[in-house]
């Protein structure tokens, strides 16, 4: 397999000749000559310059930032305070922010056992030669090409509308049921905190898009399983859930970890169908925390709305990590076998 | 060949089970459906019908009015133009931009190439909300003439939206480009560069026309990604008439609609432009998301 990271151990007859040709310079910038060293920087360098402008030093900045006190007016205003603002956080506002947490948890939980155990089953299901399988797949992901904001919408205004919503019609025996209104605990934690009704239904209203997404990508995972094994496990005798169990799950690692990270990473960016909804009470989570305290009514915290951040940073930045080395190294691996 | 014989044999012996299995599949299809048809539905009903019947009911009036009252009142048209004048530079961008990244990185043996792809593909799975802190009080301090931001700053301009969607998209685009390109014959360029073609000329005329499959699938899933941004557009441009249309939802709703079949309608009207470009494109849409899961 021929990846980035073969570069620096040339093994094949095109690399070698490209050696031979660039001598000791390769890997560095003076393989290239004249003209075309400024052309190969300007390549690199005016994306590179952007995207570390625009999202990383403000990474940077935002963990920066959470040390200090700011309104955001003057920069000379700026103030350090150390860790006061996580010691306001886990204090003063620990009722929201435990909310959040729990919150963004919940969803992470939720999506797994849920709509990505659901999507999983669905390709599995579809990928068989199952009569009419492509249009089967196509009302699975036609949430998909949705916005999160337009899926808050839809499930408002039909589903969930207090009086005349499908859900209220099926469920209400003739009352209205304020859906997303409703802020009782269904499952409490503790006294004080818990997964409240309201939050329950925009997680089904998450799962309708979520489900067609891991669909996708994992009938594109099964694409590259050798039918031959599967034919022959269950030639062996071994039931249906043995086959995938041990056969086709095993081999799937490379999405499976996709889907991990991507999971993880949506439970803690949910933003847009809880803002689009104006967050209903006890539905909030971390991204919205953040960004209340820019645009919400006590906005222009800058030092308190970065602490948020940085607490969805150091929850997210394992997994990147994680994510971006086992890439790397399996590229590695390939190359060097 | 013999493979297919077994499949047939099998289907055959368990048939009950095949079956439950098309029953379940297909309830499950039609649950699925519910949200987009009956959003549909409720679109073009009267909102009297919908309360007096409830929107599980057979329409009985079929009318335009929502449609008609929405467009006006939500201001649509002019919010598609909002959207079009963003979101056809930041997709050209992006690409441009990520396929010379993915070119250098992929043809060429640099040692910082791994390090390079890490930070681009690591920068695109951040939460966004980690970053709008520092971002906006930027976007803020950044002043612009008058005739390229009404708000005479990079703060409220569709620059500033522009330069964010690029900077951002861009990870996940060099991610999947680069693992495309790394699959094209090597010799490609050494070939070239023996008939004296400079690095420019390389990437230009000989790799990015065979990279046109990746870049068609990615425009496809990026067009649609970048439409449907709402965070962006909702922190960086605060003036509700100058919003996306997928961001000016956060202010449409409870200012100009009351009534949940004007929601339907102008929530139809947000949607269509993604519902075209992936009933049209759907083969392209599925491989942008597959090229870059499978390799990752």
């Amino acid at each position: 397999m021929a990846t980035a990271a073969d570069i620096g151990t040339p093994t094949t007859q095109a690399q070698s000749q490209l050696k031979s040709l660039t001598g000791a310079k390769a890997g560095r910038l003076q393989q290239f000559e004249g003209h075309d060293r400024w052309v190969v920087l300007a390549m690199l360098g005016i994306p590179t310059f952007l995207h570390v402008a625009l999202v990383w030093i403000p990474t940077v900045a935002s963990i920066l930032l959470s040390f200090t006190d700011w309104k955001g007016i003057r920069i000379s205003d700026i103030q350090w305070v150390g860790l006061r603002n996580y010691e306001q956080i886990f204090t003063v506002f620990q009722k929201s922010f435990f909310q959040a947490l729990i919150n963004n948890s919940v969803l992470l939980v939720f999506l797994f056992i849920g709509p990505t155990t659901l999507g999983i089953l669905l390709a599995y299901l579809l990928d068989r030669d199952i009569r009419g399988t492509r249009f089967y797949q196509g009302i699975f992901f036609t949430p998909v090409v949705l916005s999160l904001a337009v899926v808050g919408f839809i499930w408002k205004s039909v589903i969930y509308s207090t009086d005349s919503g499908l859900a209220t019609q099926l469920f209400g025996g003739g009352h209205s049921i304020d859906w997303l209104g409703n802020q009782s605990f269904v499952i409490p934690i503790g006294d004080r905190f818990g997964v409240s009704a309201n939050f329950l239904a925009i997680l089904v209203a998450i799962a309708w898009r979520h489900t067609g997404y891991i669909m996708v990508l994992y009938l594109a995972g099964l694409k590259s399983v050798d039918s031959s094994l599967r034919e022959a496990a269950m030639l062996d005798g071994s039931t249906e859930w043995q086959t995938f169990r041990h056969v086709v799950f095993p081999s799937l690692k490379p999405i499976n970890v996709v889907i991990v990270v991507i999971t993880v990473i949506e439970a803690l960016r949910a933003f847009d169908i809880i803002y689009v909804l104006k967050t209903p009470r006890k539905t909030e989570v971390l991204s919205i925390l953040t960004t209340n305290n820019l645009l919400g009514e006590g906005g222009g915290n800058v030092g308190r709305g970065s602490a948020y951040a940085t607490i969805l940073f150091i929850l997210c930045f394992g997994f990147v990590i994680w994510y971006v080395t086992n890439h790397f190294r399996n590229t590695q691996e390939g190359a060097d076998s | 060949m013999t493979a297919r014989a077994t499949a047939g044999a099998r289907r055959h012996r368990l048939r009950p089970a095949r079956i439950l299995l098309y029953v379940m599949v297909t309830l499950l299809a039609f649950a699925w459906l519910v949200p987009i048809v009956g959003a549909i539905i409720a679109s073009f009903r009267p909102y009297a019908e919908t309360i007096r019947a409830g929107a599980f009911s057979w329409p009985h009036t079929l009318t335009l009015d929502n449609y008609r009252n929405a467009w006006s009142q939500g201001d649509i048209p002019h919010k598609y133009l909002n959207t079009a004048v963003i979101l056809f530079p930041a997709l050209v961008f992006t690409l441009f931009f990520s396929s010379m990244v993915a070119f250098v990185t992929s043809r060429y043996s640099w040692r910082f190439n791994v390090l390079l792809l890490s930070l681009f593909t690591a920068g695109n799975l951040l939460p966004q909300q980690i970053i709008i802190q520092p971002l906006f009080q930027f976007y803020n301090r950044v002043p612009l003439p008058e005739f390229l931001s009404n708000s005479g700053k990079l703060n409220g301009s569709v620059w500033g939206l522009i330069l964010i969607h690029v900077a951002f998209q861009s990870g996940f685009c060099t991610f999947v480009l680069s693992n495309y390109m790394k699959l094209l014959p090597k010799s490609l360029n050494d070939a070239a560069r023996i008939d004296g073609a400079g690095v420019w000329k390389q990437y230009w005329q000989i790799i990015l026309p065979l990279t046109l499959p990746a870049l068609a699938a990615l425009a496809t899933l990026e067009f649609t990604w970048i439409y449907n941004d709402f965070f962006w557009a909702v922190v960086l441009e605060q003036q509700g008439a100058d919003r996306p249309i997928t961001s000016s939802l956060a202010n449409l709703g409870g200012q100009f609609f009351t009534d949940d079949n004007l929601i339907a309608a102008a929530s139809m009207f947000v949607a269509l432009p993604t519902l075209i470009v992936y009933l049209a494109l759907q083969r392209y849409f599925i491989a942008g998301l597959t090229i870059g899961a499978e390799k990752g």
